[in-house]
């Protein structure tokens, strides 16, 4: 292709690239700069001199992270509150969206449908609140009404660590159990009816045909989800640690996670080499994480992959 | 039609079997209802707090039977009206302006990928792609919107950062405009129409249902957002409503002593701190709870749209 006939082309569709510059422009500023500016990871960051004039400090940033006992905190809290997360979302998920999809009454069940799903709406502030009405030391539900019913001693929830586990879980799979059982059920109201009606005729029962026919058939879509999932199992909803949690310090041993580390170091300590190390560390497991998760959906079945 | 009918008398379901099918769908009913009620209870705990008298909250702490009805908690906020609403005006204004231009912005920018005679679609869509498997993460996307362009302490800076785009959203319109027939647009461009005339009055016409879907998941986005807040802006009078609540909540005198209305120290004192709190809640969460019913069949679209093709 000549030059000339590039700028042929580039005439004939100057209207369409036009259309793309806003886009472009926008990509560029807010996702391609940050990308190349993982660089400050390697540098000695002084505002003053800027990113490209600061002095490189080799591995130094990653030295400091990895030293101290935060990482490994961190680390391990992400991986096992995500894994969690999506074990538990997926089952109960599924097991709504069989259950929904057995009931007759259909604007019974579109209306149970809308109201699990009505959390998945809450921004984590809202959340925050409703957590805090079960969770409040004083007139909370749970130390007021909740555990003296049960003949239990009052816990001073924002500063009992080993208790969050169990409340973030919880509020998790509040928030995110409508979501999955909106899209399973897509899922299984799409799948052939033949295949019940043969089966019924052949006597199998309800479990039966929930193990041999639904299961098998939702199993494609239930391993892309699943696997886009593991892709970001690096990343944490940040107003979940954040937001639930009422950002509090006495907790962090169970609550912190990779991006409230990344939040915390950059915006109360300014210690922007240490954050950055974190934040690049994130970005590459996650993008490491992704390619392999993709590369095992093309094997297993290749229109489903994302590329 | 008539098969089936005639095979009912052959093969009679015994009046036992049809028993246990009801009790198997009551069964379902009683375990749904309990679950939805379940779901709620957080919610209507947060309201019933909010109509409580606060001494009685005081004596009784947090309960779902209002010992003492009162509606102090709303009359206080209503005397400090003018942040709220102020917040309010923030947020409308950020969601409204967010959700159409980034609209706009992505349809543009969708536009050509689908066009199957546009040479650059695939490196264009790739320049898309990329961007949702990798980011750079928060601290150089922060010192991008700090110094490469310092929108800190605008309403700028509510709009633009994260929100304004959204890759899968790209590909979803993008996978819909190829659903448009070709002919229809060579028509248009033999009939003398520029590609922005096509864009605006074929495209765009044809393509309400992802739109509004697009548009409800942006719409949301930008009513939610509390973190752009967070971290660009200190001037409290351009906190969006999320935010506000957020300070809210963490602390109570929050509301108050940036209150510009006749709120004294004395008024301060007798605060009723536990129920503002909650009827603060309430008051943030209302437009959303009230528009669900509307929006309902959009977001369930956009959810499974969102599973399939994502």
């Amino acid at each position: 292709m000549s030059i000339s006939s590039f700028f042929k082309k580039l005439r004939k569709h100057k209207a369409l690239l036009l259309m793309l510059t806003p886009g472009v422009l926008y990509l560029l500023l807010n996702n391609y700069l940050p990308m190349f500016g993982i660089v400050i990871a390697f540098k000695n960051m002084n505002y003053s001199k800027g990113i490209w004039g600061s002095e490189w400090a080799g591995l130094k940033n990653f030295e400091f992270l990895f030293s101290t006992q935060d990482a490994y905190i961190i680390t391990r809290n992400t991986i096992l509150y995500n894994f969690s997360f999506i074990v538990i979302n997926l089952v109960l998920a599924v097991a709504l969206a069989v259950l929904l999809n057995e009931i007759r009454i259909r604007f019974l069940a579109r209306a149970y449908q809308s109201l699990i799903l009505l959390p998945y709406l809450f921004s984590a502030v809202i959340v925050s609140y409703l957590v805090y009405a079960f969770l409040s030391a004083d007139y909370g539900f749970m130390n007021k009404k909740i555990l003296p019913m049960l003949g239990l001693d009052t816990v001073n929830w924002y500063n009992e660590p080993k208790v969050w586990p169990y409340i973030l879980t919880i509020v998790n799979t509040w928030k995110g159990v409508g979501y999955g059982s909106v899209v399973y059920l897509a899922a299984i109201v799409g799948l052939d009816k033949d295949y019940y009606e043969a089966a019924y005729i052949d006597g199998a029962n309800r479990w039966k045909q929930f193990t041999r026919i639904t299961i098998p058939l939702i199993t494609p879509i239930i391993i892309i989800m699943t696997l886009l999932q593991v892709g970001r199992i690096f990343n944490s909803d940040f107003g979940l640690f954040y937001q639930v949690t009422m950002n509090s310090g006495t907790i962090l041993r169970t609550t912190n996670v990779i991006d409230t580390y990344v939040y915390r170091a950059l915006m109360k300590l300014g210690d922007i080499g240490m954050s950055s190390a974190a934040g690049l560390f994130q970005a590459v497991v996650g993008f490491v994480l992704v390619l392999t998760v993709n590369y095992i959906v093309r094997k297993i079945s290749k229109e489903n992959a994302l590329f | 039609m008539q098969n089936l009918n005639a095979a009912k008398p052959l093969r009679p379901v015994p009046a036992k079997k049809r028993k246990k099918i009801s009790w198997f769908q009551a069964a379902l009913h009683v375990l749904f209802a309990l679950g939805s009620l379940l779901v709620l209870l957080p919610l209507l705990l947060v309201i019933l707090i909010s109509f409580t008298d606060e001494n009685s909250i005081y004596r009784n702490g947090y309960s779902l039977i209002p010992h003492k009805f009162s509606t102090a908690a709303y009359s206080f906020l209503w005397q400090d009206k003018a942040t709220i609403f102020h917040a309010y005006g923030i947020t409308i204004f950020v969601t409204v302006a967010g959700a159409i231009l980034g609209l706009l912005t992505m349809a543009l920018y969708a536009y050509p990928l689908a066009r199957r005679d546009f040479p650059w679609r695939t490196g264009f869509s790739f320049f898309v792609f990329i961007t949702i498997l990798f980011g750079g993460g928060l601290v150089p996307w922060y010192l991008v919107y700090t110094t490469v362009i310092n929108i800190k302490e605008s309403i700028l800076a509510l709009i633009l950062p994260g929100l304004l785009m959204n890759g899968f959203s790209i590909l979803i319109m993008r996978t819909f405009f190829q659903g448009i027939s070709p002919a229809l647009i060579e028509s248009a461009t033999i009939d003398g129409a520029g590609e922005f005339r096509i864009w605006w009055t074929i495209v765009m016409p044809l393509s309400l249902p992802v739109l509004a879907t697009i548009g409800l998941f942006s719409t949301l986005a930008y009513w939610n957002d509390w973190f752009n807040s967070m971290i660009f802006v200190s001037d409290s009078s351009l906190y969006s409503l999320q935010y506000v609540m957020q300070k809210t909540l963490m602390d109570i005198q929050f509301l108050a002593s940036h209150a510009n209305s006749n709120v004294t120290s004395s008024v301060l004192a007798t605060v009723p701190t536990e129920t503002v709190r909650m009827a603060m809640a309430i008051i943030g969460v209302g437009p959303i709870v009230l528009a669900y019913p509307f929006l309902q069949r959009y977001l369930v679209q956009g959810l499974t749209i969102g599973a399939v093709k994502g």
